[in-house]
C-alpha cells in the first residue's frame, strides 16, 4: 500500500469537508478498498472513514419499507428480516467477517458487476440517499463500477419499500463467493421487476422481457425457454457468456418459484 | 505519526502507526502477536480472523487505526494463563483438526464466533460459517468434527466419514 493520511470524522459534514481536501476517498468496510490498496491499484492521498458517524449506522423498519444508513454492515441487514429476500441476499454475501465489516454503501458505490446489493436496489426500486440528493435505482447504476455519484459525493442511506414477494438466487463463483450470475425478483404494487447481476458487461440489469412476461403471469412457466440475449454478456474463465445467459433464465426461475 | 490504543486480549495496548498499518500489522509487529497469520494478499484466507468488539473480522482487511478504542480478542487469548487450551483449541488436538496448523488460528476464532451464535450448530451451518476460512491441508472433515466435538455433540457419525 502507497502511505495516506486517515481521518475519522463523527458527521456527514465533516466527512464531507475532508472529502473536499487533496485525493481523499471515502473508507468504509474497506473488504474492497483495503485489497485494492494492497494492489496498490488506488492510491489517495486521504482516506476519509465513515465507520464512525452515527447518522450512518442502523436500520429504520417504517410500514412501507426499511431504511439502511450507508455505513450498516452486512451482517445488520443479514440479521434485519423486515424484507426477507433483502436480508437473505445480505446474508449471502462472501463470509461472516466481511459481513461484519462490509457496508451497504461501500458495495453500491463500488457497483462490482457481480455483486450482490445492486441486484437488490434495482429490484426492489430503492432510493439511493446521498449528502445532498436521492437517486432512484433505475437513474443510479451505469455501467460497470460506474454510478451516479459525483466526487465526494457519498451514499448516506438506501430505503426499500417493501414488496408484495421477493426472492434472490444467486449461483455462487465458488472460489470468490460473488454472484457468478445473480438474480433479484420482485412482486411490487408498481408491476414486477427483474434485476440481474453477475451476467452482463454493463453490470446490473433488469430484465424487461422477464418483467413484461411475469407481469401477466407470475409464474415460473411463464419463463418457459426464455434467456436474455448472450450479446453484452460477461466472458470469462468462470463461465461464458451463452453460460450465464442461460443461467439467468434457470435463476429468474427458481426466484419466481421462491417467491 | 497517529498513535492508537485498543485493548487486545483484555490489556492496553498502544502504539504509533501510519495510516496504512493494518489491524494485523500492528497486532504482528508491534505487539509481538504472531499467531494471528497472514495468508494471502486478497481478503479471501481468514488465517488472520480475529475478533472486534466481539465480531469476528479479517485483521488484514481493516486499519489499525479503524481499531482506535476496540476491545480485541487474538489466539494468544483463548488458552487459558497457566496454558490450558479452550474447548475448541483441545477438541482441534483430539480430533486432529490441523495439520500444518497454518489456517489454525483463523479456523479457532471463526469457530469461537460461531459458538458464541449458535452453541450448538449443524454440520453444514459449521461449513457454511467457514466460508471465508481456507485450509490447504485437512480437508476440512476433521475441523467441523472437532468444532461439532466443542459444541458438546456426538461426532461419532461424522468420524464414520
Ligand atoms: C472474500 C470476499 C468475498 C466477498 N463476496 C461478496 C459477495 O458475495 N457479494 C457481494 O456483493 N460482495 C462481496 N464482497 C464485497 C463486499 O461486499 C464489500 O463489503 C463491498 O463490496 C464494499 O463495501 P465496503 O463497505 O467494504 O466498502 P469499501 O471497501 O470501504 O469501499 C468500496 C468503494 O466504495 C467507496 N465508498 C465506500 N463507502 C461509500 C459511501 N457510503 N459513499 C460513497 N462511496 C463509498 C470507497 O471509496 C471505495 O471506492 C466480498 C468481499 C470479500 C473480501
Ligand atoms: S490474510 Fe487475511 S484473509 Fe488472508
Ligand atoms: S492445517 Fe494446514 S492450512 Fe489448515
Amino acid at each position: 500500500m502507497y502511505e495516506f493520511e486517515f481521518v475519522r470524522p463523527g458527521s456527514v459534514a465533516e466527512a464531507i469537508k475532508a472529502l473536499g481536501e487533496d485525493e481523499a476517498q471515502p473508507l468504509s468496510g474497506g473488504q474492497t478498498l483495503i485489497p485494492t490498496l494492497k494492489q496498490r491499484l488506488a492510491m489517495p492521498s486521504k482516506l476519509v472513514s465513515l465507520t464512525g458517524i452515527a447518522e450512518m449506522q442502523g436500520i429504520t423498519a417504517s410500514g412501507d419499507g426499511v431504511s439502511v444508513g450507508g455505513a450498516t454492515c452486512h451482517a445488520d441487514v443479514a440479521a434485519d428480516g423486515t424484507i426477507p429476500a433483502l436480508s437473505a441476499l445480505a446474508g449471502g454475501i462472501g463470509d461472516p467477517a466481511v459481513r461484519n465489516r462490509g457496508t451497504i454503501g461501500g458495495s453500491l458505490a463500488n457497483n462490482d458487476p457481480a455483486a450482490c446489493y445492486p441486484a437488490a436496489a434495482l429490484g426492489l426500486g430503492a432510493t439511493i440517499k446521498t449528502n445532498k440528493r436521492e437517486i432512484a435505482a433505475d437513474d443510479y447504476f451505469v455501467g460497470l463500477f460506474e454510478t451516479a455519484l459525483d466526487e465526494g459525493e457519498i451514499v448516506t442511506a438506501v430505503t426499500f419499500p417493501k414488496p408484495e414477494a421477493a426472492n434472490y438466487q444467486k449461483f455462487e463463483q465458488p472460489a470468490s463467493r460473488f454472484a457468478l450470475v445473480g438474480v433479484f425478483v420482485a412482486k411490487t404494487g408498481g408491476g414486477v421487476r427483474v434485476a440481474v447481476t453477475g451476467a452482463s458487461e454493463g453490470g446490473v440489469f433488469r430484465w424487461s422481457a422477464a418483467e413484461e412476461a411475469l407481469a401477466k403471469d407470475f409464474s415460473a412457466s411463464a419463463l418457459d425457454g426464455m434467456a436474455p440475449d448472450a450479446d453484452g454478456m460477461m466472458s470469462d474463465l468462470h463461465g461464458t457468456a451463452a453460460y450465464r445467459a442461460h443461467l439467468v433464465g434457470v435463476l429468474t426461475r427458481r426466484a419466481v418459484a421462491a417467491c | 505519526m497517529p498513535q492508537v490504543s485498543m485493548t487486545v486480549n483484555g490489556k492496553s495496548a498502544t502504539g504509533e502507526v501510519e495510516g496504512r498499518t493494518l489491524l494485523s500489522t500492528f497486532l504482528r509487529e508491534n505487539l509481538n502477536l504472531t499467531g494471528t497469520h497472514i495468508g494471502c494478499d486478497t481478503s479471501q484466507c481468514g488465517a488472520c480472523t480475529v475478533h472486534v468488539d466481539g465480531k469476528q473480522v479479517k485483521s488484514c482487511t481493516m486499519l489499525a487505526l479503524e481499531a482506535e478504542g476496540a476491545e480485541i480478542a487474538t489466539i494468544e487469548g483463548q488458552a487459558a494463563e497457566d496454558g490450558t487450551l479452550n474447548a475448541i483449541q483441545q477438541a482441534f488436538q483430539d480430533h486432529h483438526g490441523l495439520q500444518c496448523g497454518f489456517c489454525t488460528p483463523g479456523m479457532v476464532m471463526a469457530a469461537a464466533s460461531l459458538l458464541k451464535e449458535n452453541p450448538k450448530p449443524s454440520e453444514a451451518e459449521v461449513r457454511h460459517h467457514l466460508e471465508g476460512n481456507l485450509c490447504r491441508c485437512t480437508g476440512y472433515h476433521n475441523i467441523v468434527k472437532a468444532i461439532m466435538a466443542a459444541s458438546g455433540q456426538d461426532v461419532s457419525a461424522i468420524a464414520a466419514e
